[in-house]
């Protein structure tokens, strides 16, 4: 099953992730207030568990994950103030507002675990009630995807160290200085999805972070775990991508990575689950890049989640007065998002800030029309025509933006980062997805809509036809032929199974 | 503190038209260098008449179309077309003729389509196919090499070529006369390697991908060598006609102008292929001298096609 390691497109980028890097991981104090975003990047917004007045720890359960989302922790200690909807790096969301003590107590019930002595299952729910997400930005339960990955028996566990988009570099923060912690989270995902085996997959331009992890791994030399040093092309950290180049294999467009035998994890996550095991502290914090000419002293930090970002960007130094920030982003430059304020919490998906100052990211030339040179197919790490799919989205061919593959497109950005005629391609791809989108809802509503009028159709011609055949029967009745009647025969009206 | 919205991604090369414009033409000056040391300041006065009429046209059809002008008179797509054109017309030719094959080109054939990027046709090949069709006398008699301006103009190496092999001549006979260098034509030789130069200048700059002029090569090269071998007498061989004609200017300059080729990199390769073949089977059984212009338009008609034929597998797609 395994194939030749296939890389294909992408770009070799100047990483932008050397300021951060000369300082070490820099802890921001925890915050006055925290506010937690129901709602972190990931599936259906957390359910809230506490009323309003309620006294919390740091660490103490605040909401259940449903689905696609995690269970929620208080990162400070204090009182849950309200609910009230803020903006968030995902727009204006639900948030909880806990006022801190200034105590941080941590929770009194949270202890260590000791997950050699649990099986898989207990495990995976000790894992789901630390609210362990997907720290590299997605912000996944991890404990759903291991156990997903389990029911489909996957062999190969793969830890995605490679960090390849310009900006980001809390990962490589990360395995510089935890490498163990990496290491012992790759441990107990392995017995939590049933794995044989583990790579960390790290691009080959973090040195020191391969050295880290070959030093942690030489602590535990019967751990079924390898290192792979990949080349530094954006987009490898991308899922599909990064099993491509790992194992060869090609995650079918249709499916989960399980489907190939492979589950993903992201470093951060690891380190998370190290934390929780080893002092059964959830997922209340992480590290952020604070990075660009905007902020004083760009650096990896430690902060709680639910802290406003313009408490990382004070912790950094503040913004710079020489430099003055025009823009902020969260994410990298590639396929971050932008924030309208510094507000917005820090949520789990969260890996970094780009406070940008002028000339950290050049604005656009204005857009000329496409000249079909194709320099964002050979770009396309998913090996898509977007010069193609450009036409059929102008042309608005709904038809064409299927064959040409708009589903497949992963927006990675690549096409609009060599485009000559700077046409904004990857924001006009999500706008087809979404007018496509849409428009199948529409359809689907309008075939609900069709199929009602139909059935209130049928059950009314049902009705005449029952009441002509009772009024026959009662005809014949008056005649005194009774000869078809029989003892069930009610009122003519039987039951209607679909009344709407 | 707030900020503006933006949509990513947020960082991009940088790259423009113009600066992809700049570079062919950059790649051109060779091939204008060597045309003028052989035929003098023939090619110079057509450049300049072409850009000028380029230029022109660009911004009457612009005007016309209540566009903006300056982004597309700066972009340089429009001096492109004019250089081929310059440089694939008989230095002699009348300035008129320039005039009126620069205006058809960048008139009718691409702002006819909708301007830049719109174009079906390759338009300096348009410009070049009316005149060839409309002009043939004019446009068929080359200056002698190293004769200058005023010089006596005659057949080139192919058309001497075609005649003396319809006269029965010996392949050594024909090609002991003045039209013939060491190789191939005696100027198309000389032109045909700076065009390859400046071929090789844009593959290293990346301004161009390898597939249409390697496989327009050897569409010529392959079948000129298996007919050679067959009859040498009949078929000059595969090196006679990689350094005569156009062939490589076609090959790095016009068939990988991007607007009217194949967009895929398979849809390329069968591309130039077409361009090479068809270039060969015009030179050795049709009645012009030379078969690049046709081959490309010819070409031309089978992007669609090719480019609906030619979809690439998509990562996590089975093959079918």
């Amino acid at each position: 099953m395994n194939g030749r390691p296939a890389i294909r497109g992408g770009l070799r980028l100047d990483g932008h992730k050397s300021r951060p890097l000369t300082r070490p991981i820099l802890a921001v104090p925890a915050p006055r207030t925290a506010i937690l975003a129901l709602d972190q990047g990931s599936g259906e917004p957390s359910q809230p568990l506490l009323d309003p007045g309620a006294t919390v720890r740091a660490g103490t359960r605040v909401a259940s994950g449903c689905g696609a989302s995690a269970d929620l922790h208080a990162p400070i200690s204090g009182r849950l103030r309200e609910y009230a909807t803020l903006p968030t790096a995902n727009g204006p969301g639900r948030c909880l507002v806990i006022e801190g003590d200034d105590r941080d107590e941590p929770d009194p019930a949270l202890a260590a675990i000791e997950w050699r002595a649990l099986d898989a299952d207990a495990l995976l729910e000790r894992l789901a009630g630390g609210g362990v997400a997907g720290l590299g930005g997605a912000a996944f339960p991890a404990a759903g995807k291991l156990a997903l990955a389990r029911a489909a028996g996957v062999e190969w566990l793969i830890l995605n160290g490679a960090e390849c988009e310009p900006w980001i570099c809390c990962d490589d923060a990360l395995m510089r200085e935890r490498a163990a912690d990496v290491v012992l989270g790759a441990q107990v995902m392995l017995a939590a999805c049933g794995a044989a085996r583990a790579t960390i997959a790290v691009e080959d331009d973090k040195p020191e972070a391969l050295a880290a992890l070959a030093a942690a791994l030489a602590a535990t030399p019967d751990a079924p775990i390898e290192i792979r040093a990949l080349p530094a092309i954006f987009p490898l950290g991308a899922e599909g991508q990064l099993i491509a180049a790992v194992t060869g294999r090609e995650v079918p467009h249709d499916g989960l990575p399980p489907r190939v035998g492979v589950v993903c994890q992201n470093v951060g996550t690891a380190a998370a689950v190290a934390d929780l095991v080893s002092r059964g502290t959830p997922c209340i914090s992480r590290i952020v890049t604070v990075s660009g000419s905007g902020v004083q002293a760009p650096a990896n930090v430690q902060a709680r989640i639910g802290t406003p970002i313009a408490e990382l960007i004070a912790a950094c130094g503040g913004y710079s007065p020489e430099r003055s920030p025009e823009r902020l982003v969260a994410g990298g430059s590639l396929t971050g998002r932008p924030l309208a304020s510094d507000s917005v919490p820090v949520t789990k998906g969260l890996n970094c800030v780009i406070v940008a100052a002028a000339g950290d990211l050049p604005p656009r030339a204005a857009e000329m029309p496409c000249i079909r040179c194709g320099d964002c197919a050979a770009v396309c790490p998913v090996a898509l025509l977007p010069q193609q799919l450009h036409r059929a989205a102008q042309a608005g061919d709904a038809a064409g933006l299927a064959r040409f593959g708009l589903a497949d497109c992963i927006e990675c950005g690549c096409c609009d980062y060599v485009c000559p005629s700077a046409i904004p391609l990857t924001a006009r791809f999500r706008a087809a997805r979404e007018r496509s989108r849409l428009h199948e809802q529409e359809r689907h509503r309008a075939l609900e809509a069709r199929e009602r009028y139909e059935r209130h159709r049928a059950r009314l011609a049902r009705r005449a036809e029952e009441e002509r055949s009772a009024f026959e029967q009662a005809r014949r009745l008056a005649r005194g032929d009774g000869t078809t009647s029989g003892p069930g025969q009610d009122s003519g009206r039987s039951r209607d199974p679909d009344r709407d | 503190m707030d900020f503006p919205a933006s949509s990513a991604p947020h960082a991009v090369a940088g790259f423009t038209v113009q600066r992809t414009m700049l570079q062919v033409l950059a790649a051109l000056v060779p091939v204008a260098a060597v045309q003028v040391w052989l035929y003098g300041p023939g090619p110079l006065r057509l450049l300049a008449v072409c850009a000028a009429t380029a230029l022109a046209s660009e911004a009457l059809a612009l005007a016309l179309r209540r566009r903006t002008a300056g982004p597309f008179l700066r972009d340089g797509s429009v001096l492109v077309t004019a250089a081929l054109l310059a440089l694939a017309l008989p230095p002699s030719l009348p300035a008129s003729l320039a005039v009126f094959a620069t205006a058809v080109a960048v008139l009718l054939a691409k702002h006819a389509y909708g301007g830049l990027g719109q174009n079906p046709f390759n338009p300096a090949m348009v410009g070049y196919a009316v005149l060839l069709v409309s002009f043939p006398l004019e446009m068929t008699r080359w200056p002698a090499p190293g004769s200058g301006w005023d010089a006596f103009t005659g057949a080139t190496a192919l058309d001497t070529l075609r005649t003396g092999l319809r006269e029965s001549l010996t392949m050594s006979e024909i090609r002991a006369g003045a039209a013939f260098g060491t190789v191939g034509a005696a100027d198309g030789e000389w032109v045909n390697l700076a065009a390859l130069a400046g071929g090789a200048f844009m593959l290293v700059r990346r301004v161009i991908r390898w597939q249409i002029p390697v496989a327009t090569l050897l569409g010529i090269a392959v079948p000129a060598a298996i007919a050679h071998a067959f009859d040498p007498g009949a078929h000059p061989g595969a090196i006679f006609h990689l350094a005569s004609g156009a062939t490589m200017l076609g090959a790095f300059f016009i068939a990988t102008d991007p607007v009217s080729a194949a967009t895929s990199d398979r849809g390329r390769l069968m591309y130039g292929a077409g361009i090479g073949l068809i270039t060969w089977l015009i030179r050795t059984w049709g009645s012009y001298p030379d078969g690049v212009a046709f081959a490309v338009l010819l070409m031309n008609l089978t992007v669609p096609l090719l480019d609906r034929v030619t979809v690439p597998r998509i990562h996590g797609h089975s093959k079918s």
